[in-house]
């Protein structure tokens, strides 16, 4: 059995090698995107471009624009002095964040009474609405303690807070989003190089009628099938390694865990991933087909419903079910819990065992479907 | 302009004998929609925590109680020691460990500072600091009611924590749910999807299968030949944007506040730049394989992640915002969301819908030329 595999696997790499435009492809664009993309994607909010439309103008609001803007948070895009001004700089997206100071605020804060500074946040991009409105509640609160604090000292009163919230942040302290991001990325480029590679080179076999002369030959179905796809798992392994390392000089993505570890789980990953594209290769019959499903099913779903960019848990109850079909959200979860918090296998067995499952559904059902219909034909 | 209406007849009579093809291009964007349309949010809900109760007191419960009904939070358990609570942060099964100080209620009732330890796991930055903001409020809200609490049965009027607050107005969005800013990015992403894949695929496959030399040697022009392999493409193209603005209508209850005919007007023209990147790819490729592989790692990636459709871009590194410029997505993406969500126009997004013109002519002038000299 082994040697009518290895033959196989022999005459793959032979033709892989005859494509020369193909390897590079395979090896040169996933390090690029990786390079251009860890760059790009995080979601970290700084430099908001303000507007400011300060009603009263005296020392203590000039205060107050100054401690905003002595943070990298904000940055003055322009002072601005009608309510006409308001709506130009938010429809046209001049500003992200227009900040109103009431006419009345150091009278009514020196006589005791509250008064509310005003911030009118474009909320087109959620996410980034809700971030520009908590650093909005924290500047305020600052400067709100500060002048208190310089009140009641003149005052001779002491300040009181009930509860002191003392929060820390464990694995990624400094809350760099890439850190999280990049092992999606790279979860995602290595499935989308497998599924499509696999899937397409054995349906190129079924076009061009190849794969006839293969039924006929001793080979069983499976060791057809392991054959074909076992260059392309070296190859995607050998892609894994100089994503970690390229990944690992640029971004100073650190792997906190064992390395081994990373490699063994990123192979039982690559397997998850070949069998998926071993499965559209069985069920599509050009490769415009299996192309298509290939992207409909690897690459959209591994973007959007892995948890690599928006969390499972947000998701509804369906959708979370449905999330199972990628094994990215399996891997990505590994592949967290070894860079990030550098954890060993208790910590994630059960990951490993969702993509056994995986892989020996899609591999049982591909191979009856595949014996199904090599016999109608 | 007969052989290209013919070559066009032909080419849809290939696709209606390939069902398999026509229902992926007119179904599977409806189905990603919906799916896509519910996943793809980034609102920071139910996050899970674990609670560690080292007071046990009616107020450290009250407290937690104030905590579980905000809704932004969900204890996955009590733990009753540090151990145990590294253990779960570690396994990533909860986000947030809150640690309720031994003397929570004593320093409260004595008008202390009671402390509360609120160790977040970092991995995910943007939902850890969403998450920390909810807490500061939820934290903030309970210690004014403690001092007004205490000005009404004491009668004393002590300082209350400061009278300068901040009013949060969002506007377009109140809500600030992410998924309203999510399903309009997606379009772009399926209609490029469509589009770019099947040309590059079509010319390349009849290169592939020997047909291009019969269609070479028949008195076939070349520009016959682009229009006949383009013009259905662009047809399907913007059916696909119709079933889908209509699915994000129906089903995400997501109308378009500006004008329709503008969007279509504009996706059109965004069209123009996916076929002509179609072709090009269809040029420099020998093989399905390679112009697939080509197709997603050179475009398709690209465009998903320097479009803005889920990473700001305003948040990137400067280079990289310059080559987000060369990008037909990213200006596709700001008529989409203009339209759709803030109700602009052509007079606020001409700027945009020339660029895309320009683009995509010179886009697809470029690939026919390239595609010309090549069958030559």
């Amino acid at each position: 059995m082994f040697h009518r595999i290895y033959a196989i696997a022999k005459k793959e790499f032979r033709q892989l090698k005859r494509d020369k435009r193909l390897l590079f492809v395979i090896f040169f664009f996933p390090v690029m995107l990786l390079i251009m993309f860890g760059y790009a994607v995080n979601f970290d909010v700084k430099h908001i471009k303000i507007a400011i439309y300060d009603h009263e103008q005296s020392s203590l609001s000039r205060d107050f624009i100054n401690s905003l803007l002595h943070s990298e948070y904000f940055d003055l895009v322009n002072m601005i002095s009608s309510e006409k001004e308001i709506n130009k700089y938010l429809d046209e997206k001049l500003a992200q964040c227009v900040i109103v100071i009431p006419n009345d605020l150091s009278e009514k804060l020196y006589s005791d009474r509250e008064v509310k500074i005003q911030y009118l946040i474009d909320g087109v991009d959620g996410n980034t609405a809700n971030i520009i409105n908590n650093y909005a509640n924290l500047a305020t609160l600052t400067f709100n303690q500060k002048f208190t604090k310089e009140i009641l000292a003149v005052k001779g009163v002491k300040q009181y807070e009930p509860i002191k919230l003392d929060p820390q942040f464990w694995f990624n302290p400094e809350l760099k989003t890439s850190k999280f991001l990049v092992p999606g990325l790279i979860a995602m480029i290595l499935i989308v190089t497998a599924v499509i590679s696999v899937s397409l080179s054995l349906v190129k076999e079924k076009e061009r009628g190849t794969i006839e002369q293969l039924n006929v030959s001793p080979l069983s179905s499976l060791e057809l099938i392991l054959g074909k796809s076992l260059p392309f798992v070296l190859i995607a392994l050998i892609n894994a390694g100089f994503i970690l390392i390229a990944s690992f000089f640029l971004f100073g993505a650190e792997v906190k865990g064992s390395l081994f570890l990373l490699f063994a789980t990123t192979l039982v990953f690559l397997i998850a991933s070949t069998s998926l594209g071993i499965f559209i290769s069985v069920i599509s019959d050009t490769q415009q087909v299996a192309f298509t499903l290939a992207t409909f099913i690897s690459l959209l779903p591994s973007l959007i419903l892995s948890g690599f960019i928006f969390p499972i848990e947000s998701m509804p109850y369906l959708i979370q079910l449905i999330t199972n079909v990628t094994p990215v959200k399996f891997f990505l979860k590994i592949l967290r819990a070894i860079m990030l918090r550098g954890v060993g296998v208790e910590a994630f067995w059960d990951q490993l065992i969702y993509l056994g499952v995986f892989i020996t559904v899609l591999i049982v059902f591909g191979t009856i479907i595949y014996k199904k219909k090599s016999q109608t034909v | 302009m007969k052989t290209i209406i013919r070559f066009i007849i032909k080419e849809f009579q290939q696709f209606r004998r390939d069902p398999k093809m026509f229902g992926i291009i007119l179904i599977a964007p409806v189905i990603q929609l919906i799916f896509l349309g519910y996943a793809a949010n980034l609102d920071v809900e139910n996050v899970r925590a674990v609670v560690y109760d080292r007071n046990k007191t009616s107020t450290s419960r009250e407290f937690i109680e104030r905590f579980t009904s905000s809704g932004y939070f969900k204890i996955a358990e009590y733990v009753s020691n540090y151990n145990e609570l590294e253990n779960k942060l570690n396994k990533g099964e909860a986000i947030l460990a809150l640690v309720i100080s031994h003397d929570f209620e004593e320093k409260i009732v004595r008008r202390e500072s009671a402390s509360l330890q609120a160790i977040f796991d970092g991995s995910d930055g943007n939902q850890a600091s969403i998450a920390a903001g909810y807490l500061q409020s939820i934290v903030a809200g309970y210690s004014k009611d403690i001092i007004a609490k205490f000005m009404n049965t004491s009668g004393r009027k002590i300082s209350p924590a400061g009278n300068l607050s901040s009013e949060v107005r969002v506007w377009y969005n109140p809500t600030m749910k992410t998924r309203n800013y999510m399903v309009p990015g997606i379009v772009g992403l399926l209609v490029s999807l469509v589009t770019l894949v099947l040309t590059s695929l079509a010319v390349v496959k009849e290169k592939e299968i020997g047909t291009m030399e019969q269609l070479i040697v028949t008195p076939i022009r070349p520009y016959h030949l682009i229009a006949g392999k383009l013009i259905p493409f662009t047809i399907l193209g913007l059916v696909s944007v119709i079933i889908v603005l209509l699915a994000m209508r129906i089903i995400f209850e997501i109308p378009v506040k500006g004008s329709e005919s503008f969007l279509l007007a504009s996706a059109f023209l965004y069209i123009l730049s996916t076929l002509g990147l179609g072709l090009f790819i269809s040029t420099i490729s020998k093989t399905q394989q390679q112009a697939m592989m080509i197709a997603i790692f050179a475009v398709m990636m690209p465009m998903i992640f320097l479009s803005g459709f889920a990473f700001p871009i305003e948040n990137m590194p400067e280079i990289i915002q310059y080559i987000s410029q060369i990008i037909p997505l990213k200006y596709f993406n700001t008529i989409i969301r203009g339209v759709i969500l803030k109700g602009l126009g052509f007079a606020d997004l001409w700027i945009e819908a020339s660029v895309l013109l320009v683009m995509g002519i010179s886009i697809l002038l470029l690939s026919s030329l390239r595609f010309r000299k090549r069958l030559e």
